[in-house]
């Protein structure tokens, strides 16, 4: 790397009919030039590109950011000549898998957005001529603090995703007594709260829930009178979006509203987590079966017999179904080949290596105490 | 729109829940655990226990039982009946004394604390000054002495417990009233005996334990006599004509003797040290008993030479030549002889023994030659050897109630003919309508088949799986070993026997096919045995397999312990359950899961490796399949493998457990069962105020894949369903792991005239990865109706209907978050009730139950009986899923009891309340097994004692003997006259049994599918 941007440098100073290139892979960076006046063809282009980054056997797609930051295909030869001829001085090239390009397609990145786009698409015109009507595939829902109108204002409802996203929720909490004004003055009862953030971890990332904050409800089932051992079992249960409301430690970041008024009438981004109501009525709500489809939480149904799991790929057009039609936008895609496998692979080499094993579970029926 | 709908509270479905559904727990079944005193009552019939928790039970002719439990959580340390009454006095540890009575209540006794007293010394006087060692009740039943450690002696007056002081008897007044020549000892020391004059109420014998025994006048407030011993007294008898007083003592001996009042006596009738002439421990206990022969009984507690046999918990019979000590295996906490009862008899004429160990209760028989001991019929000794399982099979065809019974018999000919000695009281409740069987796996290869039928729990059948076993010991010599001639001449009775020879052998899961008599029976060390009942003795060899679950994997290794040796050749069998088949997994992993389809032949297994099915018919392997995780180390290398020795971590996590149960208040002092209350959580809330020192902390993770002992076959479950289209349907094999997978198979068995000929195949149909990952703890399949699939040989035998083949089906799946209902054949989600996630309860025990209507006969419900790991028992219904009653019903942290935990198929259930007892509970309001029983003494008829407003609104303690039966007659008839009715319907095609779901009990089946 040293030499070649050495390199670079004297091609920027004494060689102006070359085009130095700066080809992203990942995270791997190349360096090389071209001639501004004699390009070539793509088709050797590709081969060097491919070369170079020394992954001469995947499929990939090419694109370069343009003058304007976007991040433009190349994948004929006008387009390459145009990338090279716009170059300015600098061709910043970027290389993706293919279905890497398919799958996190835009919109995910915001931070970088501005930028460059996230991915390209090859077939982006003809995929653009069916219209989604729904939830748009392409954004996913992100934590969030929700519920702002219905919440009183030194509680937070916080949502917690983590479709898609590798990191543990990365929470604990303990039990702990807080002071509630009674009838008969202030009174003491024991809560639930957040007592350390693990670093990294997702509850820490979003910057929404703070240690000593108290849990109050979790997806809308208030806590009070439970376990802490309980309210574990719950979030856990939930932990594919967990709504948690709390009350801050810091009351200072409160959200200011202008008017009460308007907040009655505000909508509401989630349904189950707007509801007052006591614990005994949701035990009994359950969700009729229309609904359950809408339920993002799938299983996975394989049918047929299957490879064992410890080959690594599967075999091409092996039967597999996922079961249920709103699976997470970013782990699937309708129609493809393989999705399930790649989805279970995904499943399965989950890095969280660090769950908390539910209390009690595998100690009560572990082979040593069996009664 | 309809989400809009408020969950409902539909008016008629409340009345039909409350027609359907009722939570009581009815009876303790076993030994009461940690008994501390015996009290017998004569006139009654009927014998008392207390408990180190504060309990009372009382026990009369088979199905007469109380139980009381005393509000303070203190060991009950003595119980006396009053004479002739049915009234009792119990004194605790915490020197209070507690007036119980049976009382009459809509037809049926009731036990019920009436009074509590503590007895209150001057005010400055010592703490002893009034701690009672003797309790008296005096045969005028107005009247309780009591002896102090002081050495004073007081009196009170029943039923008040009215201290009079005039009556007492004080240390001081004896002194003062002995000759000149008594005087000279120091002080009387503690009162170590009270006994009235056999005939004469006014005299009481008193004893003190530094050797003095006086004879009081009551009336004159004089001593009629004394006795000096040279030896601390341990305890006196006082002989039937009143002639003679026999006193034990601390050095093991007794002594004899003379009542001739007015004479001094220095020297004793005759003294003897039984077991001399080495020092020997202390005689505790006498009884002195004449017979019409002759020669008396002598019967007396401890004694044993010190040095050699100090250890032995012994009582000693000594008769016309005999002597015989009767070694027990635990400590005895106190014992009793039966005798004649009639005060106008001039011998005592004793007939039984009973003696409470801490451990079983034994009673002898005296009248017959060689003193056999009596089979009791309640108080089985359920933990002989620790439970490691239990299963619950309803609706015994008789036929093999009878087969098992034949086979129980020829085990227990070394038993009594006599007939239960302690017959006390009616049972008035119905004959059961159904025959139950209870199974219990044991520790040490055992499986106990017990009658679970009606209030009595009865041991049927005892079946040992070690005689299949290469194990260290023979099970025969053990009984033989006793030499004959030894002095003292020692005689093993009882059958508690904690030891096990060799962990492994512990009976792990059970599973029993009522109809056709076939017996799957699983262990620690991974084997499975497949047993045949057969009337009649066999030898022959067990077929061996051994089941490879690791076949595909490599380069893992086993380091738990090693699989069981199987004994070779062929092997002698008693009649009963006979094993013909042995498979063996490899690694030799605890058996986890384990599931029998007696029509098809087949027996499925599960480890914490895989699973596997056997074909028994043609005694072949159909497949084994690893559901193992390759990063799942634990499980791949033991459980046990990073702890030392195996034996010594099986010890200490009964340790652990017993001492839990130990620590802990074992039953709930809630009053009535009800809904659960918001109180419980109030109670623990206070608790938390003093928690702020170090707090506990959770963490909040979602569960992943590689999560320990995802591959943990939980449960196992065999099915004639739609797996693979919805127009032919065929056998199947369900499994689902820890992990929250399911395996489904599709079979295909040979029609049974081509069964030898054909193999048995199976292919992988299906593999459902739920997204929540909970352990599957049930799998069920439910018919075009609805309705759970029957259990094999079930239509076969007329007792179901056949299930609905043409609607579609449903699978279910209870995983420990959430039950979920999907389609078949094409697996997609129908229905979930997502439990975790709402309640922060996780299931422990699902099963399907039926659950009849207490108002009309033909009317009743399948649901789901579902015990969660809070230790509530809730009904969910079926297909819909919806929660129906909830009820607490074990103490969450009681864990043990909520592993132990089994439910019927009509919506009962037992589960462990200490190692000895079951505690049995009903959800339903139709299936009810509880004692109902009365006590009359003739005494108690014509009894009017003034009293002072003890009505039950008074009662101090809380007794149940009827569950929590309190409103009155009408109830009690109702409940009556439904059970009677159910009896009448028994074997009737119409009574359907409900497959069950679970690790413990998977279930049912239609018919062969034939392909």
């Amino acid at each position: 790397m040293n030499r070649s941007f050495h390199k670079s440098q004297t091609l920027r100073f004494y060689d102006c009919s070359a085009v130095e290139v700066k080809s992203k892979f990942g995270a791997e960076f190349r360096r090389f030039s071209l001639d501004r006046q004699k390009p070539g063809r793509f088709e050797d282009f590709y081969k060097l590109v491919v070369h170079t980054h020394h992954i001469a056997n995947t499929e990939v797609t090419i694109g370069y950011a343009d003058v304007h930051g976007d991040l433009l295909p190349i994948n004929n030869d006008d387009n390459f000549c145009k990338a090279v001829s716009s170059a300015n001085p600098l061709l910043r090239v970027f290389i993706q898998k293919r279905e890497e390009a398919e799958h996190c397609s835009f919109g995910a990145g915001s931070l970088s957005r501005r930028r460059r786009p996230l991915a390209l698409r090859e077939d982006g015109p003809r995929r653009r001529t069916h219209l989604h009507i729904g939830l748009p595939h392409d954004f996913r829902p992100v934590s969030s603090i929700i519920d702002v109108d219905i919440v009183p204002e030194t509680h937070r409802r916080v949502r917690l995703y983590r479709h898609g996203c590798q990191k543990p929720l990365g929470f604990y909490i303990r039990d702990g007594t807080s002071v509630r004004v009674a009838p008969q003055g202030l009174e003491k009862v024991p809560g639930v709260f957040i007592s350390r953030m693990v670093p990294g971890g997702l509850a820490e990332s979003t910057g929404l829930l703070a240690v000593d904050d108290e849990v109050l409800e979790v997806n809308g089932i208030e806590v009070a009178g439970k376990t802490l051992d309980q309210v574990t079992d719950m979030m856990i249960a939930n932990s594919h979006n967990l709504i948690v409301t709390v009350k801050p430690a810091n009351q200072r970041n409160n959200v200011v509203r202008g008017s009460r008024a308007s907040g009655s009438s505000g909508r509401s981004s989630d349904s189950i987590a707007s509801r007052h109501s006591l614990p005994a009525a949701h035990v009994l709500q359950n969700l009729p079966p229309d609904e359950m489809e809408s339920d993002e939480e799938a299983d996975v149904v394989l049918e047929g017999v299957l490879e064992p799991r410890l080959a690594p790929r599967p075999p091409p057009g092996s039967l597999a179904r996922v079961n249920g039609a709103g699976l997470a936008p970013g782990l699937h895609s309708p129609g493809r080949e393989g999705s399930v496998q790649r989805l279970l692979s995904s499943l399965r080499s989950d890095p969280r290596h660090s769950l908390a094993l539910p209390p009690g579970g595998v100690e009560e029926h572990g082979p040593a105490v069996t009664l | 729109m309809r989400r809009f709908l408020r969950p409902g509270h539909d008016p008629a479905r409340e009345r039909l829940k409350r027609d359907l559904f009722q939570f009581n727990k009815t009876v303790e079944h076993g030994f009461p655990h940690q008994p501390s005193a015996l009290g017998y009552s004569p006139s009654l019939r009927i014998l008392a226990i207390g408990t180190r928790s504060g309990a009372v039970k009382l026990y009369g002719a088979p199905g007469v039982e109380f139980m009381g439990l005393h509000r303070e959580n203190n060991a009950v340390v003595q119980i006396h009946f009053l004479p002739g009454q049915c009234q009792l006095v119990t004194l605790l540890d915490d020197n209070s004394l507690h007036l119980w009575s049976l009382k009459v209540k809509g037809g049926v006794s009731e036990l019920q604390e009436d009074e509590t007293f503590t007895l209150r010394g001057p005010p400055g006087a010592a703490p002893s000054a009034t701690q009672i060692t003797v309790v008296l009740p005096h045969s005028s039943r107005q009247l309780l002495y009591l002896g102090t450690e002081s050495g004073n002696v007081f009196a009170v007056q029943l039923p008040a417990f009215h201290p009079l002081e005039d009556q007492a008897i004080s240390s001081d007044a004896v002194l003062q009233r002995l000759p000149e020549e008594a005087r000279h000892r120091r002080v009387f020391e503690m009162v170590e005996a009270l006994q009235e004059h056999p005939w004469d109420p006014n005299q009481i014998l008193i004893g003190y334990s530094r050797g003095l025994v006086v004879i009081w006048d009551l009336q004159g407030s004089r001593v009629l006599c004394h006795f000096l011993s040279s030896q601390q007294l341990e305890n006196v008898f006082w002989q039937r004509d009143s002639r003679l007083i026999v006193s034990c003592h601390s050095d093991g001996s007794y002594c004899q003797w003379r009542m001739v009042s007015d004479s001094p006596q220095p020297e004793p009738l005759r003294s003897c040290v039984p077991y001399g002439p080495f020092p020997c421990k202390a005689i505790t206990k006498i009884f002195w008993l004449t017979t019409k022969q002759g020669l008396p009984f002598t019967i007396f507690q401890g004694g044993m030479p010190r040095a050699s046999y100090g250890d032995r918990h012994c009582i000693s019979v000594v008769h016309s030549g005999q002597q015989t000590a009767f070694d027990f295996t635990s400590r005895i906490i106190d014992f009793t002889v039966l005798v004649e009862v009639d005060p106008a008899a001039a011998f005592d004429d004793p007939y039984a023994l009973v003696v409470l160990a801490e451990e079983e209760l034994v009673v002898i028989d005296l009248q017959t030659a060689g003193w056999p001991p009596v089979q009791p019929p309640y108080l089985a000794s359920l933990h002989c050897s620790a439970i490691t399982c239990s299963h619950h099979v309803s609706n015994i065809p008789l036929k093999l109630w009878e087969r098992i019974i034949a086979a129980g018999s020829r085990q227990s000919t070394h038993f009594s003919t006599m007939e239960w000695p302690i017959d006390g009281g009616t049972s008035l409740a119905p004959a059961p309508p159904q025959r139950d069987l209870l199974l219990t796996g044991h520790e040490d290869g055992t499986v106990r088949f017990w009658d679970a039928s009606g209030v009595c729990l009865r041991l049927l059948y005892k079946l040992s799986t070690v005689r299949v076993f290469l194990t260290d010991t023979d099970p025969n010599e053990s009984l033989s070993a006793q030499g004959e001639e030894e002095w003292p001449p020692l005689r093993k009775v009882g059958s508690f026997d904690p030891y096990s020879d060799d962990p492994r052998l512990g009976i792990q899961k059970i599973f029993l096919c009522k109809y056709s008599g076939y017996l799957a029976v699983a262990g620690t060390a991974g084997q499975v045995l497949v047993l045949e009942l057969n009337d009649e003795e066999a030898e022959h060899a067990v077929e061996q397999v051994e089941a490879d679950l690791l076949r595909d994997q490599e380069g893992y290794r086993w380091k738990g312990h090693e699989r069981l040796c199987a004994r070779p050749g062929p092997v002698r069998f008693e009649p009963g359950f006979q094993p013909f088949v042995l498979v063996q997994c490899q690694p030799p992993a605890v058996v986890t899961s384990l599931a029998l389809h007696s029509e098809w032949r087949l027996v499925a297994f599960g480890t914490s490796h895989g699973f596997g099915l056997f074909d028994h018919q043609q005694r072949r392997q159909v497949f084994v399949k690893c559901t193992l995780h390759p990063s799942d180390q634990l499980a791949l290398e033991g459980p046990l493998s990073r702890v030392k020795s195996l034996k010594k971590s099986l010890r200490q996590s009964f340790r652990r457990i017993r001492r839990s149960r130990v620590s802990s208040r074992k039953r709930r002092p809630a009053g009535p069962p009800g809904e659960v209350q918001e109180g419980s959580s109030r109670a623990e809330r206070t608790g938390l105020q003093n928690m702020e020192l170090a707090p506990v902390q959770r963490k909040i993770e979602a569960r992943s894949a590689e999560d320990s002992f995802t591959g943990f076959v939980r449960t196992l479950y065999f099915a004639d369903t739609y797996l693979r289209d919805s127009s032919r349907h065929c056998p199947s094999l369900w499994a689902g792991t820890n992990g929250g997978t399911v395996y489904a198979f599709a079979l295909r068995v040979p029609p049974a005239e081509r069964r030898m000929d054909e193999p048995v195949r199976a292919e992988q149909a299906k593999e459902i990865q739920l997204m929540h990952r909970a352990p599957v703890v049930g799998i069920l399949v439910l018919d075009g109706r609805s309705v759970p699939l029957p259990e094999p040989l079930e239509v076969a035998h007329d007792l179901s209907k056949s299930p609905d083949m043409q609607g579609s089906h449903q699978l279910l799946v209870v995983s420990e978050e959430q039950f979920k209902v999907f389609t078949l054949p094409k697996v997609s989600a129908r229905l979930k009730l997502k439990l975790t996630a709402l309640e922060g309860s996780r299931v422990r025990r699902v099963s399907a139950a039926r659950f009849g209507s207490c108002r009309a006969e033909d009317y009743g419900e399948h649901h789901l009986a579902v015990l969660t790991n809070l230790g509530d028992v809730q009904v969910v219904s079926l297909p819909l899923l919806k929660p129906q009653v909830r009820y607490s019903c074990i103490r969450r942290e009681d864990v043990s009891g909520i592993a132990s935990c089994v439910f019927t198929k009509y919506g009962q259930g037992f589960y462990l309340i200490s190692p000895s007892e079951f505690e049995r509970f009903s959800l339903s309001t139709k299936w009810l097994v509880e004692p109902r029983c009365l006590v009359d003494s003739a005494e108690s008829k014509n009894r009017s004692h003034p009293r002072n407003g003890s009505g039950p609104e008074k009662s101090l303690g809380r007794a149940r003997n009827s569950g929590s039966q309190s409103d009155g007659e009408g109830v009690l008839k109702e409940i009556q006259s439904t059970l009677e009715g159910d009896r009448g319907r028994v074997g009737t095609p119409t009574a359907q049994g409900c497959p069950s779901l679970g690790p413990d009990s998977p279930g049912p089946f239609v018919k062969v599918a034939q392909f």
